[in-house]
C-alpha cells in the first residue's frame, strides 16, 4: 500500500506527473479536439467526471469483487465495461443539458471510452497499490491534469492561427511539437513528488 | 469456482450496467410531449419530443423541402425558429447566412424538439401536399433522358405556379429520401404531373425514376418554389436551357400561352449533338401557333453525319447574337449545368437585364 497524502496525490497528478504530459495517454482526442479553448474545457470536464466516477467505481469492484473472489483477471474486461457504460451515460447527460458542446465532441465524446487516459488512471491506481481516498484523488487529479493539458494547447492553437508557421510544420507537426516542449516543462519539476 | 465466479459477475456487471444506462435513458432522453406553434397561433402541433423538427413537422402533414433526407447536407430545410430551438449547431453554420442568423433561421433537420418551440412558415408551403400518383406514361427523349408522366389520385388535383417543383420520394437502403423534380406539365393540367429527368449512375432519386413502369404507386409532395412569373404581357420572357435543363421551361411556357397567346418569348436549348435533341418538333409546332414564339436550338459538339443546319456552339453565344441589347422589360429563367448558367448570367446582364430579372435552376 502506497503511503503518499492523496492531496500529494491530487496536486502531483495535476502538475508534475501530468497523465497526458508524462505518460502520453490520451493523445488523440488531445490533438483532435483542442482547436478551441471552449471545446477543450467542455471535453476536459467530461473526462474528469468520467475519470473520478470511474476510478472510484473500479477501485470498488476490484477490492471488494475481484480481489476476494480471486478473478483479478477479469480486471480489464471490467474496467473497459464500467468506463463504457459511463461515457454513454455522460454522452446523454451532455446531449441533454449542452447541445451545442454535444455536436461540438461529435465523435469524440463516445470515443472517450478509449480514451487512454481514462483506462490507464484505473489500471495505474491498482499496480501503484492506492486505497480508495488515494485512486479518487488520483482520478480527480488525473482528469484535472489532462484538461489543464488540453485547455493549454487549445489557447496556444488559437493564438498560432496568426502566426506563420512553416508549411512541413502546419497542423498536427507543430501541435506535436509544442506538446514536446510542455511536456519537457512539466517533467521539469517530476522530481519533486513520488507518486 | 473460478469460472463460476468469473461469469457471475460479468453477468451481473453487465446487467447492472444496462439497467443503471436504461434509467439514466428514460430521465435524460425523454422529452414528452412538445407544441410546435406556427405562425403566432395559425396552427399549433401536439409531436413527441426528441425527434427533429423536420420529422415532427412532416408527421403534422406538414412538408417542409428537404432532400438529403435530413443528414443536414442539402440545406434545403431552413425555416424561420422565434422561440425554442436551442443554440445554432456547428452542422448548420455552412447553410446559415448573417441576414438569416439575425431573423433566427435554422435547418429543421438539425433542430431538435426538446421544448415547445415557436415556428414561422410560409404560408405556401403550409399548402403543401403529400400525393400519391401512379406512373401514366413513360417516354424515352434520348439516350439517358426520360419524360414521366404522374395521375394524381390522392389528392386528385395539384395548383402550382409555373417553374415550381415537387420533391419525389424514392427508397434508398436508409429508408425514403426525396429527390427535388421540376414539374414540367403545364399548370393547367391540374391533375397529372409530368417531370423530365436525366439518368444519372449511382443516382438515387434518377434510377428509382427511370425504372418505373405504367401503373406503379408513386407518392411526392409539393408544390415547392419561389419563381414568380411575370404575367406583364408586355413583358419579354427568355428562357435558356442545357443538357437535360427542360422542365421548367416547358412548364412555364405552355401554361403562359394557354393565357397569353401573343406574348414575345425565347426558348434557347443547348445540346451536344443532334441525338441529345428533344421537344423540338412539339416546339416548332407551338412557334407555327403562335408566331412570337421563337424556339432555338443550338449544337456544341455536332456529329459529322447529324446534318444540321441550325446554330453550332455554346448556347449563350447563340443567345449574344439574336438577343437585341436593351429591350424593353424582359424576364429570364435558365435552368441547366453550371458553368452554362453563369456564361448565359453574363451575357444577360450585358444586355440589360437585372440580377432580380435573371432566375435559375441549377444542377
Amino acid at each position: 500500500m502506497s503511503d503518499v497524502s492523496p492531496w500529494v496525490i491530487l496536486i502531483a497528478s495535476i502538475f508534475t506527473s501530468n497523465i497526458l504530459l508524462t505518460n502520453f495517454l490520451g493523445m488523440c482526442s488531445f490533438l483532435a479536439c483542442s482547436r478551441q479553448v471552449g471545446t477543450a474545457i467542455g471535453l476536459g470536464t467530461a473526462v474528469i467526471f468520467v475519470m473520478v466516477c470511474t476510478t472510484a467505481i473500479n477501485w470498488c469492484i476490484y477490492t471488494h469483487v475481484l480481489l476476494p473472489l480471486g478473478i483479478e483477471h477479469l480486471w480489464f474486461i471490467v474496467a473497459i465495461a464500467v468506463i463504457a457504460a459511463f461515457v454513454q451515460f455522460v454522452e446523454m447527460f451532455v446531449e441533454r443539458f449542452s447541445p451545442r458542446l454535444y455536436h461540438a465532441l461529435g465523435i469524440f465524446l463516445p470515443l472517450i471510452t478509449v480514451n487512454c487516459a481514462i483506462l490507464g488512471a484505473s489500471l495505474l491506481m491498482i499496480t501503484r497499490h492506492y486505497n480508495f481516498l488515494q485512486s479518487t484523488a488520483f482520478g480527480f487529479g488525473g482528469g484535472l491534469g489532462w484538461m489543464l493539458a488540453i485547455v493549454l494547447i487549445a489557447g496556444l492553437r488559437q493564438k498560432m492561427t496568426y502566426s506563420d508557421v512553416p508549411k512541413p510544420f502546419k497542423g498536427v507537426a507543430i501541435v506535436m511539437i509544442i506538446t514536446g516542449i510542455m511536456a519537457m516543462i512539466f517533467m521539469g519539476f517530476a522530481g519533486m513528488a513520488k507518486i | 469456482m473460478v469460472f463460476f465466479w468469473s461469469i457471475l459477475v460479468l453477468v451481473l456487471l453487465v446487467v447492472g450496467l444496462a439497467v443503471l444506462l436504461t434509467v439514466a435513458e428514460s430521465v435524460l432522453i425523454n422529452y414528452g410531449i412538445c407544441t410546435i406553434d406556427v405562425n403566432a397561433g395559425e396552427r399549433s402541433l401536439e409531436v413527441e419530443g426528441g425527434q427533429s423538427l423536420l420529422s415532427g413537422l412532416i408527421e403534422s402533414k406538414i412538408f417542409i423541402p428537404s432532400a438529403c433526407g435530413g443528414r443536414g447536407t442539402c440545406g434545403f430545410c431552413k425555416i424561420e425558429i422565434l422561440s425554442g430551438g436551442g443554440p445554432m449547431l456547428p452542422t448548420e453554420t455552412p447553410f446559415i447566412s448573417r441576414s438569416e442568423r439575425r431573423d433566427g433561421v435554422r435547418l429543421a433537420c438539425q433542430v431538435k424538439i426538446r421544448e415547445d418551440i415557436n415556428v414561422r412558415i410560409p404560408e405556401e408551403l403550409l399548402n403543401v401536399k403529400l400525393f400519391t400518383s401512379t406512373v401514366k406514361s413513360t417516354t424515352t427523349l434520348t439516350g439517358d433522358i426520360k419524360e414521366i408522366r404522374f395521375s394524381l389520385i390522392e389528392p386528385a388535383e395539384i395548383l402550382s405556379r409555373p417553374g415550381q417543383y415537387v420533391q419525389v420520394q424514392a427508397p434508398s437502403p436508409d429508408g425514403p429520401v426525396f429527390r427535388a423534380y421540376s414539374i414540367s406539365s403545364a399548370t393547367y393540367e391540374t391533375n397529372e404531373v409530368e417531370l423530365v429527368v436525366r439518368l444519372i449512375p449511382g443516382g438515387v432519386g434518377s434510377t428509382y425514376l427511370h425504372n418505373l413502369e405504367v401503373g406503379d404507386t408513386v407518392e411526392f409532395t409539393g408544390p415547392y418554389g419561389e419563381f414568380i412569373f411575370d404575367e406583364d404581357p408586355e413583358t419579354e420572357l427568355i428562357c435558356v436551357g442545357g443538357g437535360a435543363g427542360m422542365a421548367p421551361m416547358k412548364n412555364i411556357i405552355f401554361s403562359m400561352y394557354e393565357q397569353q397567346p401573343d406574348r414575345t418569348c425565347w426558348l434557347f436549348f443547348g445540346c451536344r449533338a443532334k441525338a441529345d435533341i428533344f421537344y423540338l418538333e412539339m416546339y416548332e409546332e407551338l412557334a407555327r401557333k403562335h408566331p412570337n414564339f421563337h424556339v432555338i436550338y443550338g449544337l456544341s459538339e455536332p456529329k459529322d453525319d447529324d446534318d444540321w443546319t441550325g446554330e453550332t456552339g455554346f448556347i449563350h453565344l447563340s443567345l449574344d447574337k439574336m438577343i437585341e441589347p436593351d429591350g424593353g422589360k424582359r424576364q429570364a429563367f435558365l435552368c441547366g449545368p453550371p458553368p452554362m448558367i453563369d456564361a448565359v448570367t453574363q451575357v444577360l446582364q450585358a444586355k440589360g437585364l437585372e440580377d432580380n430579372r435573371i432566375f435559375y435552376d441549377e444542377f
